[in-house]
């Protein structure tokens, strides 16, 4: 295999080299500014080898707004090239390589840490608990997640980007026609972070059920968290799937093994199957925690109960079910026959009716409410119209005879960025606007805030408005340029709204820098007057979260308690009853070991199994010490506490 | 302010799309199947935009009666739900989604047979094989074949029977109707048909590597008379496919148009052999 070796560095392109450029420069620029202000003691005794949900949950999103930056500007290069017709902008491989990882790192290495980090931000705290299930392994997702996403996008400058898109279908992917390292990188870094993922889905699921704290009810749930046990349960069953069919893919890549190949009796048709038995599910991974933000926001600054919570929790039950069985929809043509075509056809249309339920709820909640058009709630005010068409094309695609025309063409790519942007990206955004007083302590500016959500949501629709008419008249996703000058019209207008989605996200970004330094600081704790736990704690947040755990006897209890002046440890401690506080210790293994995940992932990209052997070892070393290991963590002392609470402390 | 630029913008647009809604292929079908697939988009567009109409207005009404402002009335924060109205809107989606299942099963089985308007045709079959990055195509009555152009008699139902000789692609053509898969191994059919004489464009709808873009053709729809004379003609004078020449034109690539007077189908089944292509070409070098 040293035919690879010759390939290790990515050559010729312009492009790449400045890539190149910037990878040394920010290496080496980190290095200069944590040397310089002797920061590294620091960096790791408070964020690499953190057990905290709220540190963890922040650096997940922080990698998910890096990814949304590289994943963006692929998204710009891929528009520029397609804005007129015959561009040579890009070559046609420089353009696969582009939509596969474009596609990849949106879903995998942005939407999910993202919703990951909302998760572990919020969920903790919602439902009055001290920490997750399992800090340590929670520890050990993040640090995966990251190394995963270092692996895949080093493919970039190292070895070369995968190209067979980012369902990666069989036999295209396999090594007789796609003979280079790219998919190596591809199936290696989802393998790491899928067990990364299932490892959270885990942990979120076990911490929800168990660790609510005392008279919370499952009727008393808050919703958010309702959404993000449902995902857990999808996670459960939907990754062990992608993990099997990433390794039996592994497998014929690396090992010469045939069960998805050309030769050898491989059943190509079976990776899309498996793919799509997972994929379907992951969508609904990315928007129903999105929802659940929404039904928080919408509730919080309509001032109002959220509309029919029974209904909502058991639409996002069905809807969680459904989604698991409804995959064949993305393969309506490929001659499965039409009572296979009816059944999936059906029950996919069946999951626009738990959904229409969500939608009329939240128009619930905001009849008779006091709705505030706050930031977070101009996001989730965008999502409903914007939704509402993804969600109808989404049931126009599920009518398998009419899909015949659809199927594959610019129709599916402005269904598929429709439901996705506006419910999974305004969701993200709406949930870190929303949350970001609790995360750092202060307010985003909410002008520059609103000047971002003007840019990006009227260049969102412009962007992709038109792509369902190019679909129609038969552009297929995809095809790195096109000749026909009818639609040269139609795709300088998607080019000049995926610009101002660029710019929207740009003031975004710089409004975080911005009310870093400026913004008001926030002492309350509850900036927006909410109404669930989370709004209960002080800010900063302690890292034991509550130093009391309050008793729960309704749902939204902290806005009741609010309202009728009731007496609570929501609202302030009695000192008497603190008592020492049990945490776990932090721990560098996590860190050391997700490294060690990336040598073993990227030495089996190149085929150099004795490296990967060796760091396989050392994971099993971790492993075995961490067995071995008695780790009792520590007591937060009365004292700490005292001294953390002092002005919400009550004597008595 | 930003209201009335987000109006003027989107009526811009909205003109934009009309005037290009004139000639949009899925929407101006040019044969039954393309025609039945086309009512069925319209049906359901009638449903869909009475949700819009629905969501968009009871959106616009709620936001603007119920925003925070001073001398806000009929605020009512402890508003649990209703049982009525959420049976309300669990029901009429469940009409609705009845109202499109039931003519799209229809429709499903309706496209596995040739169309009704030409139950007295005798189909015309059409074996399909796509190679990287070409369209070849066979008339086993005729007994002969073409490379990146199809010739079709119109008002004939074509039963096109569809394998890969390579990756995994998709036959589409927009104006005349669906698509179809055509994999490599298995055998897969889609009946379209053409109800007067045109060309039209056919091409890959599924992504299958490099130059995927490239992978399309001019379908040409004819008389019955000057098809039969067509077929006719190559069988006389076209030259016959070698397997030499097949291997060549399986070798990854682009291809020109061809015309033969014999077909492929007497040294390779690509549906039995789904590696014969793999085996007998060179594998592309990596990038
Ligand atoms: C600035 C915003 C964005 C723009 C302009 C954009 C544009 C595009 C374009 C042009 C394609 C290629 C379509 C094709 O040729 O098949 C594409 C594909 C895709 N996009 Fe986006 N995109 C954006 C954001 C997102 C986001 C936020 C997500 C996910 C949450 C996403 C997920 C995808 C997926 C899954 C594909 C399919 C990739 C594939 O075909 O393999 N995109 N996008
Ligand atoms: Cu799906
Ligand atoms: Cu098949």
């Amino acid at each position: 295999m040293n035919h690879h070796v010759d390939h290790f560095f990515v050559k010729g392109d312009p492009m790449i080299y400045a890539a190149d450029l910037m990878i040394i420069m920010t290496t080496l620029a980190v290095i200069f500014v944590l040397t310089y202000y002797k920061k590294w003691k620091w960096l790791w005794n408070e964020w690499l080898t953190t057990v905290d949900h709220k540190k963890i949950g922040i650096m997940y999103i922080i990698a998910a707004v890096l990814m949304m930056f590289r994943g963006g500007v692929d998204a710009l290069l891929m528009r520029a090239q397609l804005t007129v017709p015959n561009e040579d902008f890009l070559d046609p491989q420089h353009y696969n390589e582009i939509f596969t990882t474009h596609g990849t790192i949106m879903i995998l290495f942005m939407a999910m840490p993202f919703i990951i980090g909302l998760m572990n931000v919020a969920v903790p705290l919602q439902i009055g608990a001290r920490d997750v299930a399992f800090p340590y392994l929670n520890a050990l997702s993040f640090w995966s997640f990251f190394t995963a996403a270092m692996l895949f996008n080093l493919s970039f400058v190292i070895g070369g980007s995968p190209d067979a898109g980012w369902t990666a279908y069989a036999p295209l992917a396999e090594p007789e026609l796609d003979p280079g390292v790219g998919q190596n990188f591809y199936l290696l870094s989802l393998q790491i972070s899928g067990f990364s993922t299932l490892a959270t889905g885990i942990n979120f699921f076990v911490t929800i059920l168990k660790m609510r704290a005392p008279g919370m009810s499952m009727m008393k749930l808050p919703i958010f968290s309702w959404s993000i046990l449902v995902t857990s349960a999808i996670i459960i069953f939907a990754f062990p799937i992608l993990a099997i069919a990433l390794a039996l893919m592994t497998f014929d890549r690396l090992f010469g093994a045939h069960f998805f190949t050309l030769t050898g009796e491989g059943l190509p048709m079976m990776w899309a199957n498996l793919f799509w038995l997972w994929g379907h599910p992951e969508v609904y991974i990315v928007i129903l925690p999105a929802f659940g933000v929404f039904s928080e926001v919408i509730s919080t600054f309509s001032k109002k109960r959220l509309f029919g919570y029974k209904a909502m929790v058991w639409s996002m039950v069905l809807i969680g079910f459904l989604s698991l069985i409804v995959w064949v929809h993305h393969f309506f043509t490929m001659g499965a026959g039409p009572d296979v075509n009816s059944f999936f056809s059906i029950s996919t249309m069946a999951i626009a009716i738990p959904t229409g339920v969500k939608i009329f709820n939240w128009l619930g909640t905001m009849f008779r409410g006091r709705i505030q058009f706050t930031t977070p709630m101009l996001w989730s005010l965008a999502f409903i119209p914007c939704f509402t068409i993804g969600g109808i094309t989404g049931v126009m695609l599920a009518m398998a005879a009419a899909d015949y025309q659809y199927h594959n063409s610019y129709f599916l790519v402005a269904h598929f960025h429709f439901v996705l942007i506006s419910g999974t990206v305004f969701g993200c955004i709406a949930g870190l606007l929303y949350w970001y007083p609790k995360m750092f302590g202060h307010m985003l500016n909410e002008k520059i805030g609103k000047w971002a959500f003007w840019l990006f949501v009227p260049g969102f629709l412009i962007c992709f408005l038109p792509m369902f008419f190019l679909g129609l008249d038969g552009m297929t996703r995809r095809v790195y340029t096109f000749s026909n000058s009818h639609w040269t019209d139609l795709n300088v207008i998607a080019s000049i709204g995926a610009a101002l989605m660029g710019i929207g996200f740009m003031v975004l970004v710089y409004n975080m820098i911005w009310s870093a330094r400026y913004g008001k600081r926030d002492k309350t704790g509850d900036p927006w007057d909410g109404r669930t736990l989370e709004w209960a704690t002080p800010t900063p947040i302690p890292h034991y979260n509550f130093a009391l755990i309050p008793r729960i006897k309704r749902l939204d209890e902290f806005w009741y308690v609010k309202q009728n002046n009731e007496p609570s440890v929501l609202r302030s401690l009695p000192v008497s009853k603190l008592k020492p506080i049990h945490m776990p210790n932090s721990s560098g293994r996590p860190f050391v070991m997700s490294w060690l995940f990336f040598i073993v992932g990227f030495a089996a990209v190149f085929y150099v199994y004795w490296v990967a052997a060796l760091a396989l070892i050392g994971v099993l070393v971790c492993m075995g010490l961490r067995s071995f290991e008695i780790d009792d963590g520590h007591y937060v002392s009365v004292e700490e506490i005292k001294r953390t609470e002092k002005n919400r402390i009550k004597e008595a | 302010m930003f209201k009335w630029k987000t109006i003027s913008l989107s009526t811009l647009l909205l003109s934009v799309f009309m005037l290009s809604g004139c000639n949009i292929k899925v929407l101006n079908p040019q044969g039954p199947v393309a025609e039945d697939q086309f009512q069925l988009i319209l049906w359901s567009l009638g449903f869909m935009l009475f949700i819009v109409l629905v969501v968009f207005s009871a959106f616009t009404i709620i936001l603007v009666r119920y925003r925070d402002r001073p001398g806000h009335q009929n605020h009512d924060p402890e508003q649990e739900g209703n049982k009525w109205l959420e049976l309300l809107w669990t029901v009429i989606p469940i009409i609705i989604i009845i109202c499109l299942a039931v003519p799209t099963v229809r429709t499903i089985y309706a496209l596995e047979d040739p169309p009704k308007q030409s139950k007295d045709q005798e189909p015309l079959t059409v074996r399909v094989v796509s190679s990287d990055w070409k369209w070849i195509f066979v008339y086993p009555e005729q007994g002969i074949e073409t490379v990146n152009y199809l010739n079709i008699p119109a008002d004939v139902p074509i039963k096109f029977r569809l394998t890969s000789a390579g990756s995994m692609s998709s036959l589409w053509i927009p104006s005349l109707g669906g698509q179809e898969y055509a994999m490599a191994g298995m055998m897969t059919q889609l009946i379209l048909e053409a109800d007067h004489p045109g060309t039209y464009v056919g091409k890959n709808a599924n992504f299958n590597g490099k130059l995927f873009q490239k992978m399309k053709f001019n379908v040409h729809a004819m008389t019955r008379e000057d098809f039969q004379a067509w077929a006719e003609k190559v069988k006389k004078n076209a030259p016959k496919l070698t397997k030499e020449q097949y291997l060549n034109i399986l070798e990854p690539g682009v291809s020109a148009k061809k015309t033969f007077s014999s077909t492929h189908l007497s040294f390779v089944n690509h549906v039995k052999e789904p590696d014969f292509a793999v085996k007998h070409t060179e594998i592309l070098p990596p990038h």
